[in-house]
């Protein structure tokens, strides 16, 4: 009960700053929380990265291992992506299997790294029709103090970037670095009333769920959009964080290019 | 079983002969099912879908209630036998996504504040697939929350868009899918006779900004007639109730 008439605080105090044109951390509508990107802070992983964005905190891993490749695309590696909401990232997050966030939240990301070809599957062949590399991309949520989509879209190029295949460790030849040529960035943006908020903190998503995630590519092509939320879209808007999001997108993948 | 390139468009005609901003062939019965408060069967293509609403009725788990509101619960489902090779009944990670999605779609169109306490549970099974279930179930459920009466502010209509051979397709086949360049389900709001907003809407694939516009038009001229045909289908059943009193 407490934690419900707090959120119609927050809600109200949220949706008052707003009709000013204010956001309540002072940010621009169109302005991304601070980011922080490390990577290889996982010794066992064979990539990883650590990403903050503002508060919010995302851990992706990637384990690879030999394995047998989907018969349609014998000569391809794997991609499989996995999200787990742990209870340790927020109050509202209980123990158990994906529910359907964790589960719209891998799939989204892994949507953006299969679309835009991030990873050169072609070059994870080890013998045709019997046996690929797999990538397993694990997002673990730390800390959720909104917009997990992002933060873990970006973690986990990140940690593709800074993957290493075990060649040596299966007796397959020499350790190489993961061939990575795409950079895809997710921008989500929540809704509200007439106006569009950039990468919402926990705080704002209190006035509704009212998101919207557009990945692109680095030519700005659109790879992958998900409008997860009970709410009506106008084109106009529509059109208006499509535009939104390519230039935001910019902006990150700038600030990822550079580590 | 390798994927290799094949050619989607020939003389400017689709696999199956369709233009581009040609349907497939559409049937909406609605009433279909005794036991729901509402339903509806549909054909779109080869896909063949059954919906089913019950409510507003009593929430159980009780803690779920929302003393402001209904909830909407939506429940896609794939039978075993519905595609090529037989599925694992229950849901996976793909129908949980779908599910999500879907709810999305149709709750801020459904008047749930009228029913405080209670939940609308809509539930729809993919009995035949052929790319567009989605889409397809989506249909049928607005036709079935119409037949059990539920208040709504308009009729959600859905269809999707895919890129194949570098040019923009309605409601595409699953060939098309498979091999395309990019999918792009929607779903609008239509009031009035008119699309108001989007309530659907999801990508993948590769598309340039000026394509996914192109798209939205495509999929606007679809839907309108998709709509017309679930007009017609709620129209026939209550019609026909009326002659038989």
């Amino acid at each position: 009960m407490n934690e419900e008439v707090l959120m119609e605080i927050r809600r109200d105090y949220v949706l008052s700053k707003l009709r000013d044109g204010e956001r309540i951390d002072g940010r621009k509508f169109d302005e991304i929380r601070h980011i922080e990107i490390k990577t290889g802070v996982f010794k066992k992983a064979e990539g990883s990265a650590l990403v903050k964005l503002g508060n919010t905190q995302v851990a992706v891993g990637i384990k690879m291992q030999p394995g047998e490749p989907f018969p349609d695309t014998p000569d391809q590696g794997i991609i499989i992506v996995n999200a787990e909401l742990v209870p340790l990232a927020s109050p509202t997050f209980e123990p158990g299997p994906p529910d359907e966030n964790a589960i719209e939240l891998a799939r989204v990301v892994d949507r953006g790294i299969r679309h835009s070809k991030a990873v050169d599957l072609s070059k994870l062949c080890i013998e045709e029709g019997s046996k690929v590399w797999i990538i397993f991309i694990d997002i673990w949520a730390l800390d959720d103090d909104g917009n997990l989509m992002d933060a873990s879209a970006l973690a986990a190029i990140s940690a593709l970037l800074d993957t290493k295949v075990p060649a040596e460790r299966f007796e397959l030849g020499d350790d190489f670095p993961l061939p990575v040529r795409d950079l895809p960035i997710a921008i989500t943006s929540l809704v509200v009333e007439d106006k569009i908020l950039v990468d919402p903190c926990r705080d704002e998503l209190s006035v509704g769920r009212n998101v919207i995630t557009v990945t692109t590519d680095q030519e700005d092509n659109i790879v992958s959009i998900q409008k997860g939320g009970p709410f009506l879209l106008s084109e106009e808007k529509l059109d208006e964080i499509i535009e939104l999001s390519i230039r935001k997108a910019r902006d990150v993948r700038s600030i990822l290019s550079k580590i | 079983m390798k994927k290799e390139e094949i050619k989607l468009i020939i003389d400017n005609r689709r696999l199956d002969g369709r233009k581009f901003d040609e349907l497939r062939p559409i049937k909406i019965e609605a009433g279909v099912l005794k036991r729901a408060d509402g339903s509806c069967y549909l054909e779109m293509g080869g896909n063949k879908v059954v919906a089913a609403v019950y409510g507003p009725r009593e929430v159980h788990p009780k803690h779920l209630e929302d003393p402001s509101k209904a909830i909407i619960r939506y429940r896609y489902s794939m039978a075993p036998f519905s595609v090529e090779e037989r599925k694992r009944p229950g849901p996976d990670r793909r129908s949980i996504e779908i599910s999500k999605v879907s709810r999305e779609a149709l709750e801020p169109v459904i008047m749930k504040e009228l029913f405080p306490r209670s939940t609308i549970d809509i539930f729809v099974e993919v009995l035949q697939a052929d790319a567009g279930s989605r889409t397809a179930c989506l249909n049928a459920a607005s036709v079935a929350l119409i037949d059990a009466g539920i208040p709504m502010k308009g009729i959600v209509t859905s269809v999707a868009v895919a890129k194949v051979d570098g040019v923009l397709v309605l409601d595409p086949i699953k060939e098309e899918d498979y091999y395309g360049e990019a999918d792009v389900p929607f779903a609008f709001l239509i009031r009035n006779g008119k699309i108001e907003s989007i309530s659907l809407l999801q990508m993948d694939g590769r598309l340039t900004f000026e394509e996914l516009k192109e798209a939205l038009r495509l999929a606007k001229k679809g839907a309108m007639k998709i709509y017309q045909l679930q007009r017609e289908a709620i129209m026939k059943k209550y019609i026909k109730e009326e002659v038989i009193e």
